[in-house]
């Protein structure tokens, strides 16, 4: 395990377990309380297995009033709570702590109601974002925000991280497609944000909780837009013989006034490592591909995909191929989708970065990485959500041999250091937790990271909920974190990962 | 003067004993004197819509029309950065440049109070959050703003978000500050998100209006994958100064008068909009009804008229703005119906109610209606005989409580528009 600096542990609260378990099994089911090392280990972690902690306890509550007594005797007894979806969070916003109680809200796994007439879904926090599709795919809607662990990520965890997926370029990310929100705060105060009407007068708390990695409150129930399947979605394939060449094509595609429905790239390493793995059948001659989503009417989406043709063929395309029915589509897919395995096959590890950059920008981090690949003599992967400039470079190396995990972490490191500096963000969609933390400082100054905790003190006060996550409490920028995978041994290995 | 706290500023201040700094930094020392003082201050950009919401109790003004100007303008990032009080005009002028909008479209608020056009600052028009008729589709202002820097109540420069759409770095204050009123911080520089102009727009016009018919319609039209961009219904009211007002705005030459109807945007390029209108004709049984379709030319002034709230030019009456889920919306025009004026916008979500004068109690009534629905309702203009007692702004108590922690969390001494939303914040 790597180290990373946590809170301070509060003995007295180590010294209380039995006392404080047998509490809480006066709140709720006690089958519904594990405290035992065998019953705690599998929440040890979340999908950054790379850093693991022991809970004080873990409690599964079954509805609001539970959570808010929970959190009522937790505030009263100055017990820290850390809050968990399904665990699939890439950046440690679900890592337990020594001294807090893990909060789990997998029981919260139903879906409430599904109104067609106001298009929306009124859920659990619990069911997962596939799940709410599933639900209503049978009249021809969908939710819109698609992470690729979408069968196992909960839509609880999904508000906490503000998730986006391949389409949030055109559909946004969960902060544009969510209507309403019950929250318990941290005192046990149960409060409602929004409705099924669009925005809501006031301040917008649903917006400051979307994304706020469980530090505000716990989510018991999210009210979310679906919306109509396009009628018609087409997918192209396209290499290019340069960096330079496929970055310049994507950027003009957008610029040309396309918004496509999803929008990849995918460097030479990749496209090896993912045909190798899948054989998706991709041009293995290209520096760079670039898969472009359409949908929209018929007549719509062969109109965008003329004019998509027209700007790669500009840019020196080496090849172009247009889905002809839905399997070629979904072809054009499988490579792409099986990113992340494909590198854990070349190397016993693999480290997953997230960052932001303009999408104009796109050539330039490549190139840079390229650079930054020969100085630290590791080879990287990349794939991009080029659509809306979201990077995951994929760092292999041997977590064995300390020296190569040190210098993958600085490589990481100075990656998202490029992304600030190209104008771009230290994380587009896996958040912040305790993987970026100490990054922060890359982005905001004391009086910005100061304004941020200020509204943190205001709704917890005593700083209870979720500490050590998202704010830096090293006072200097660390040198550590990412997702690590071992041997290809993801904390969920069958979840595809884009 | 001599009521005004004395302030130890340089800053310029006009007749009126209005300040209006340069610059940020000019902002940013203004607000730590206020805030030494324990001095509140109005914050204001150019006006066009401060009669939104309650009469501010401060001993300040503090402009921020000198912010003005865009700083940053990248057509092939969809985004355009901005100095806090940049004309919305302004904004919309360069976009068109590069055929591009700013896609939840603006409401002109200046047809409400005088009948001229007065569009506003970005500031402004960010600080109300309100979105116009391509709401249902594209989201709202909060939806459309990627970072942000301001001042908050204790003088420091904040900034928040940035330039790319994909950004999940630290709390979403962007979304916090948009629709605070001003009450939060005083915004210096605001960065949105921009996207392409589409080519054209077609509006189908069908002439009904029977409630659930017309709710019909807008649950079909909001369940269809052609997605459309703009849904209203607009009533023939028995009340001469709505019918001529009507008539005298919406004068097309394929526009029917004389009677209500509902209309719908089709935008696209040509083939792409004759396409969705044949699939909507098909999914809406269009040739049952009484139809007619509105050309490009027509198209785009009747949804300026629309968004711009034309309805209610110069109106002295109080104007209401009610949103609520689609589903309630049948029994609602029953109960509005022949009562007040009103139109509905946003396919269904929106109502934009006129309420006479010395009527504050049909406020209330309407309020009532609102909350039942799970909706809300704002007093957007005021009658000149409003005493205020029924407030301008709907919250409930915890929401209330959360929302006064928020604000001691920017402003401890609420410095900024206190009470501009609600007592105590």
């Amino acid at each position: 395990m790597s180290q990373i600096v946590l809170p301070k542990i509060d003995k007295s609260i180590l010294i209380r377990k039995d006392e404080i378990v047998k509490k809480l099994s006066k709140i709720i089911n006690c089958d519904n309380i594990l405290s035992e090392a065998d019953e705690v280990r599998p929440y040890e972690t979340d999908a950054l297995s790379v850093y693991t902690q022991t809970p004080l306890a873990v409690v599964l509550p079954e509805n609001t009033q539970e959570v808010s007594e929970i959190l009522k005797y937790c505030y009263k007894e100055n017990i820290k709570v850390v809050p968990r979806g399904a665990g699939t969070g890439l950046s440690g916003g679900a890592l337990p702590l020594q001294d807090a109680i893990l909060l789990g809200l997998g029981k919260f796994n139903k879906i409430i109601e599904i109104d067609y007439e106001n298009k929306c879904v009124v859920t659990q926090p619990g069911v997962t974002n596939l799940g709410i599709t599933h639900a209503v795919e049978h009249k021809g809607y969908y939710y819109a925000p698609d992470p690729s662990s979408q069968l196992a990520c909960s839509i609880g965890g999904n508000v906490a991280e503000n998730s986006g997926g391949v389409h949030s370029l055109k559909y946004g990310t969960t902060t544009n497609n969510i209507l309403g929100a019950e929250m318990v705060m941290m005192d046990g105060t149960i409060c409602r944000f929004g409705s099924k009407s669009l925005d809501q007068e006031g301040y917008d708390l649903m917006g400051l909780i979307c994304g706020s990695e469980g530090l505000l409150g716990v989510l018991t129930e999210v009210t979310v837009k679906i919306l109509k399947k396009p009628q018609v979605v087409k997918a192209a394939l396209i290499g290019f013989p340069t960096i330079k060449e496929g970055g310049d094509a994507a950027s003009e595609i957008i610029s040309k006034g396309i918004v496509p429905a999803g929008m990849e790239i995918m460097d030479k390493a990749l496209i090896e490592a993912t045909d190798n793995f899948s054989k998706a059948g991709y041009p293995r001659d290209a520096e760079l591909l670039l898969i472009v989503e359409l949908d929209g009417t018929e007549s719509e989406v062969n109109e965008l995909i003329k004019k998509v043709e027209t700007i790669c063929k500009k840019n020196n395309c080496s090849s172009l191929k247009f889905s002809k029915n839905e399997k070629e589509r979904l072809s054009f897919w499988a490579g792409r989708k099986a990113a992340f395995p494909a590198c854990g096959a070349m190397a016993p590890d693999y480290y997953c970065m997230d960052g932001s950059i303009p999408r104009g920008k796109l050539a330039e981090a490549l190139l840079e990485i390229k650079k930054l690949s020969k100085k630290y003599n590791l080879p990287v992967a990349n794939c991009f959500h080029a659509g809306d400039g979201n990077l995951h470079p994929l760092i292999m190396f041997d977590g064995n041999d300390k020296e190569q995990l040190k210098k993958t972490e600085e490589f990481g490191t100075e990656i998202l250091k490029t992304c600030v500096k190209l104008g771009g963000v230290i994380t587009g969609e896996h958040g912040v937790g305790v993987e970026k933390r100490e990054l922060m400082c890359e982005m905001f100054n004391n009086t910005d990271i100061q304004q941020q905790l200020s509204i943190k003190k205001s709704l917890d006060e005593k700083n209870l909920l979720n500490p050590g996550k998202v704010y830096p409490i090293l006072r200097k920028c660390a040198e550590q974190g990412r997702v690590h995978v071992h041997k290809n041994k993801d904390k969920f290995p069958d979840l595809p990962r884009f | 003067m001599s009521t005004k706290t004395k302030i130890n500023s340089q800053i310029f201040q006009d007749s009126n004993n209005i300040y209006y700094p340069n610059n940020e930094l000019e902002v940013s020392e203004l607000i730590k004197e206020f805030y030494k003082l324990d001095s509140p201050t109005e914050i204001v950009g150019t006006n066009s819509k401060n009669y939104i919401g309650n009469k501010t109790q401060s001993a300040n003004t503090t402009s921020l029309s000198k912010l003005s100007g865009i700083v940053d303008y990248k057509p092939e990032e969809l985004y355009i950065k901005v100095k806090a009080c940049t004309p919305i005009i302004e904004i919309e002028k360069k976009l068109e440049e590069y055929n591009q909008e700013l896609a939840f479209e603006t409401i002109d608020f200046g047809y409400i109070e005088d009948g001229k056009s007065n569009k506003g600052t970005v500031a402004g028009y960010l600080s109300c959050n309100y979105a116009g008729s391509r709401r249902f589709k594209v989201g709202s202002v909060r939806d459309h703003i990627l970072g942000f820097r301001g001042i908050n109540g204790k003088g420091e420069i904040i900034k928040s978000g940035g330039t790319v759409v994909k950004n999940v770095t630290g709390y979403d204050l962007s979304k916090l500050i948009t629709g605070s009123f001003g009450t939060l911080v005083a915004l210096t520089e605001i960065t949105l998100k921009v996207l392409p102009k589409k080519d054209a727009s077609n509006t189908v016009v069908i002439y009904i209006n029977e409630p659930d018919k017309i709710f019909e319609l807008f649950d079909k039209l909001s369940g269809s994958s052609s997605e459309i961009s703009g849904a209203t219904y607009i009533p023939e009211e028995k009340n001469n100064d709505f019918i001529t007002n009507k008539h005298n705005i919406f004068k097309f030459n394929d526009l029917k008068s004389g009677v209500s109807f509902l209309a719908f945007r089709v935008e696209g390029d040509k083939i792409s909009i004759d396409e969705k209108v044949k699939i909507l004709k098909k999914e809406l049984n269009l040739n049952e009804l009484d139809f007619s379709i509105l050309d490009v030319y027509q198209s785009e002034p009747f949804w300026k008229k629309v968004n711009n709230l034309e309805l209610f030019e110069k109106t002295k009456n109080n104007v209401l703005r009610l949103v609520i889920p689609p589903s309630h919306g049948s029994k609602l025009i029953k109960y509005l119906e022949n009562k007040h004026k009103y139109y509905v916008d946003w396919c269904g979500s929106l109502f934009w109610i006129e309420v006479q004068k010395k009527k504050e109690q049909k406020i209330k009534e309407l309020k009532k209606i609102a909350r039942n629905c799970g909706g809300y309702l704002t007093v957007i203009k005021t009658s000149s005989d409003y005493d205020y007692g029924e407030p301008v702004f709907m919250v409930d108590d915890i929401r209330l409580m959360i929302s006064k922690k928020v604000k001691i969390s920017f402003d401890p001494k609420r410095i900024l528009n206190p009470g501009k939303m609600y007592r105590g914040v």
